[in-house]
């Protein structure tokens, strides 16, 4: 390869994100697809700084009910009591599990809010247009990619117990409103971190790519 | 030189990093090995070692250790003399019948749908990658394969179920059932697959399969066309 042309969106290709395949676009400016597997082809993901933020504000909104309103009602004998995720952590390291009250409070406080300001992150320097540290703003990404479905433990863990615990009128637990706030922090990052086009980080470096986009 | 590129032999056609799209040409990967990018290490091809049908014994196997982690019971909960058992899908239905359908429906999806997906998709494309040529369908799944191993989530679930075990163990007495051993083979067989499939040997070939129809209008153009 020639170095004044590096990337594939400066040589004029499309890469295929589901099958590497390069193709180059038709002229017409028609929507292009590739020709091995059928998958829709950009250049970069389109409004990709737009929708990443418009999914991480909205996650934002909601982790704040996600951790103050109760994921579980516990009802004993008549009585009824509500768990919110950090009272769930400190009620596993007051029973003596502390390495699952860890677990617990990593998957589900910090890794939501570490993701949240890691995309912010990585938004804000793109759109600053930097050209500092690129590896590791990409090794940033992945790891946001790898740990981010472990922030889902937390729902799991609601509707196991929910679904084991119903021993009425002994003892029953149902889920609490926090839940759905939970689930919806989760699935709003992971579609945030889909949607945000990891190129972006390199393209900097490169001003000219801009008139293939 | 655009046009060179589209029509080199397929072996040494370059591709471009999905992490920072540097266009780069892959070498001959010996079996076991890989190669990163050379600009952010992304892993830009595996070579698998061991049998070409060792994927697909592993994903019948995954088919039926599915079918069985789906129809066993997790666990069993009993205290006082009474006892309840949930199975996966179970733990879905409560949530729903508890009022929370959609964290009900998100349950199942990423416990039971995206997994049962993911293993349904797999056996039937490694079993259509086998015909020669390979058929079109193949490639349309394996496009759609990497989105149920996204949303499958039986790791979580399974740490999400340990979490909840131990916090009812102070009430009750819980018996971890065939289901909850099924789950965890599961864990490990989906990895196994992906670790032992080689997706690029298998596009390779539907490229071929594709030659007749695309690449041949292709060849004769200066410039290659996409079919819009």
């Amino acid at each position: 390869m020639t170095t004044d042309a590096p990337t594939a969106a400066q040589a004029g290709l499309l890469a295929c994100e589901a099958c590497q395949m390069l193709s180059r676009p038709a002229a017409s400016g028609m929507p292009e697809y590739c020709r091995r597997c059928g998958e829709r082809l950009h250049f970069r993901h389109y409004g990709s700084i737009q929708k990443t933020w418009a999914l991480i504000i909205a996650a934002g909104i909601c982790y704040l009910p996600a951790n103050m309103l109760p994921v579980m009602k516990t009802t004993t004998l008549g009585e009824s009591e509500g768990d919110t995720i950090l009272s769930g952590v400190a009620f596993l390291y007051a029973t003596g599990s502390w390495p699952l009250a860890l677990i617990v409070l990593v998957a589900s406080v910090m890794i939501p809010l570490g993701k949240l300001v890691a995309l912010a992150y990585l938004l804000l320097t793109v759109q600053y247009g930097s050209v500092k540290s690129n590896p590791e703003r990409t090794r940033l990404y992945r790891l946001v990619e790898l740990i981010g479905r472990w922030s889902m433990l937390d729902v799991f863990v609601a509707t196991f117990t929910v679904a084991m615990v119903q021993l009425q009128p002994l003892m029953s637990v149902e889920p609490g409103a926090g839940v759905l706030f939970f689930a919806a922090v989760v699935v709003l990052t992971m579609l945030a971190a889909e949607v945000f086009d990891q190129r972006l980080i390199w393209d900097s470096a490169y001003p000219h790519t801009e008139r293939h986009g | 030189m655009g046009s060179s590129v589209l029509t080199d032999s397929p072996l040494s056609s370059p591709v471009a990093c999905p992490d920072c799209d540097l266009l780069q040409r892959i070498p001959v990967i010996p079996p076991g090995g890989k190669a990163c990018c050379n600009r952010c290490g992304h892993v830009l091809a595996r070579k698998p070692r061991g049998p070409r049908d060792l994927p697909l014994v592993l994903a019948v196997t995954a088919a039926i250790v599915f079918v069985v982690a789906n129809t066993m019971p997790l666990m069993d909960l009993s205290v006082l003399g009474r006892s309840t058992s949930t199975t996966v899908i179970g733990g879905a239905i409560e949530m729903w019948k508890e009022g929370q359908q959609i964290t009900g429906a998100l349950v199942a999806f990423c416990a039971v749908i995206a997994p049962g997906c993911y293993v349904a998709f797999m056996l039937t494309l490694l079993l259509g990658a086998r015909r020669s040529p390979v058929p079109v369908w193949v490639a349309a799944m394996l496009r759609w394969v990497h989105h149920f191993e996204t949303w499958s989530m039986l790791e979580v679930m399974m740490l999400g179920i340990l979490v909840a075990l131990i916090k009812i163990a102070e009430l009750a007495t819980v018996h971890a059932g065939i289901g909850m051993y099924a789950v965890g083979a599961l864990i490990l067989l989906f990895p196994a697959i992906v670790v032992t499939f080689d997706v690029r040997e298998l596009w390779r070939r539907v490229e071929w399969d594709h030659d007749d129809a695309f690449m041949a209008a292709a060849a004769n153009a200066p410039v290659a066309d996409t079919p819009g």
